[in-house]
């Protein structure tokens, strides 16, 4: 199978980790990937609030540079908010066709034009679909039998297309988890929001509802993310969430991919687990 | 909680509230059921919930809205998009609140301001965001003793190679203006012109 995978900003910089993770992963399951050539910031959850337009047009560029490439393949994102971003462009110009043609005026300063023909698809999405449990559980060398996982979805893989899971409980993760041998801890907060960029903006109300979201993830050996935004988010501030909640809540926080290549048995540089704010050592400690 | 009484005799009531920010008008629908409020991650810290803050755009309380946090305390998680039972796309909405809020200049909340702004600066600029320069350009356009509160963060990201001493020094000619066109300022600028044709 094949991927236009566009990495985004955050996992070609602080989130390097995942997009590393992400290709051996892809990788061993025997996908072949090739980077958007030229791509750019699909605008987050920012642009909008300067253009509605250019929070379509800022996606549409690249999944207009994906159309130009060689081959069929699908748009392969790893981060939530590029996900739904690029989703948003194909949603609009269904419910008001004439987007299409305002898109296209701007990208023409570019020599581009989108016509909506590749599809967009998230990490999970891929990996329990095109994949699926089974051929994940084919690869698996090392069973993660002894850790308790808790699936953290966050927002906008499932909302507000929910393209690939149901919004309110999904289960696909829980699903690839399960196929590495892993309990799925019943994660009651796994489509509670993270707070998202509040978490510079306004701190404390972040700092709360992470708070909440490590406190329904005591009791399991790590939390699984599928977003770098919400990784960042979990894991960076536990210290200031311990003392804001008043309560010990730190927690390993892995990307999936990590997790999978820990079952995989794949090489620790294609892992990056040196990078993960909070230490992963109990995870490969109960592995040892 | 003592209610706060709003005047809906006022002179200053602005009926084409509404309509500027949904143009569709399907807010005129909504039923005060309150599924946004009990949906919203953060309307604990807002002084108007969703719901009042809902009802508020209906009967044109820009003033009131627009100078109040509500909407700038969104994290976007859309929750409240996809349970509101009359199918209001509430979140393009809020996404409207924050443009009108930065195009009049309303609203105390400069953080959230400076925040988005520091941002698109960045993309149109380089194309893609570099944390750290997006991240140095916000603390200094918002309070810069208020970096003080991230050095922590800054030195743990820095053991673990998520930032590196090597972007910081190449970022600071970009910080003092010594830099080139910006990549998407060609884009940016065609979708400006679209936008003032409307």
């Amino acid at each position: 199978m094949r991927y236009f995978y566009y990495p985004g900003c955050s996992m070609s910089s602080s989130a390097l980790e995942y997009d590393v993770s992400t290709k051996a992963v892809l990788g061993e399951l025997g996908a072949e990937v090739v980077e958007v050539e030229d791509w750019t910031c699909c605008g987050a959850s920012t642009a909008e609030t300067v253009s509605f337009l250019l929070s379509l047009v800022l996606p549409a560029r690249n999944l207009a540079l994906a159309e130009r490439m060689d081959g069929d393949g699908d748009f392969l994102v790893g981060c939530s908010a590029c996900y739904t971003n690029h989703c948003k462009v194909g949603e609009h110009v269904k419910r008001d066709p004439r987007l299409l043609d305002k898109i296209n005026a701007a990208l023409s300063i570019e020599h581009l034009t989108y016509t909506g023909k590749v599809r967009v698809r998230h990490l999970l999405d891929v990996l329990a679909n095109d994949f699926g449990p089974e051929a994940i559980a084919a690869r698996v060398k090392r069973s993660l039998s002894a850790l308790s996982v808790a699936p953290y979805y966050g927002c906008q893989i499932v909302r507000p297309y929910g393209l690939c899971d149901d919004s309110e409980y999904p289960t696909t993760m829980d699903e690839v988890l399960a196929a590495t041998g892993a309990e799925v801890f019943p994660y009651a907060m796994k489509v509670k929001c993270c707070g998202g960029v509040l978490m510079t903006t306004k701190k404390d109300v972040a700092l709360r509802l992470v708070g909440g979201l490590l406190q329904a993830a005591k009791g399991a050996d790590c939390i699984v993310t599928v977003c770098p935004l919400c990784q960042m988010n979990l894991e960076a501030y536990q210290g200031d969430v311990s003392r804001y909640m008043g309560e010990d809540l730190h927690i390993p926080v892995l990307y999936l991919p990590q997790l999978l290549g820990l079952a995989f048995d794949l090489p620790r540089e294609k892992l990056k687990l040196e990078r993960n704010m909070a230490s992963p050592r109990p995870v490969l400690d109960k592995l040892a | 909680m003592t209610q706060e009484i709003l005047d809906l005799t006022a002179p200053t009531l602005d009926r084409s509230f509404l309509v500027a920010l949904a143009p569709d008008e399907k807010l005129r629908t909504c039923i005060q059921c309150g599924t946004c409020t009990a949906s919203c991650a953060s309307a604990y810290a807002m002084e108007y919930t969703p719901r009042q803050m809902w009802r508020m755009v209906q009967l044109g309380l820009k003033e009131e809205v627009l100078n109040s946090k509500t909407f700038w305390l969104c994290s976007t998680c859309y929750s409240c998009s996809v349970r509101c039972p009359r199918g209001i796309p509430l979140l393009e909405t809020i996404g409207a609140l924050k443009r009108m809020a930065i195009a009049e200049r309303i609203g105390p909340y400069k953080e959230s301001i400076n925040f988005y702004r520091a941002f698109m600066d960045v993309v149109r600029r380089y194309g893609r965001v570099d944390e750290l320069e997006f991240m140095t350009r916000y603390f200094l356009s918002t309070n810069i003793f208020s970096i003080i509160g991230y050095v922590p963060l800054g030195l743990a990201m820095l053991m673990h190679g998520k930032v590196t001493i090597k972007g910081g020094l190449r970022m600071a000619p970009r910080l003092v203006g010594i830099s080139g066109a910006g990549r998407l300022d060609a884009l940016f600028r065609k979708v400006e012109e679209l936008e003032a044709e409307q």
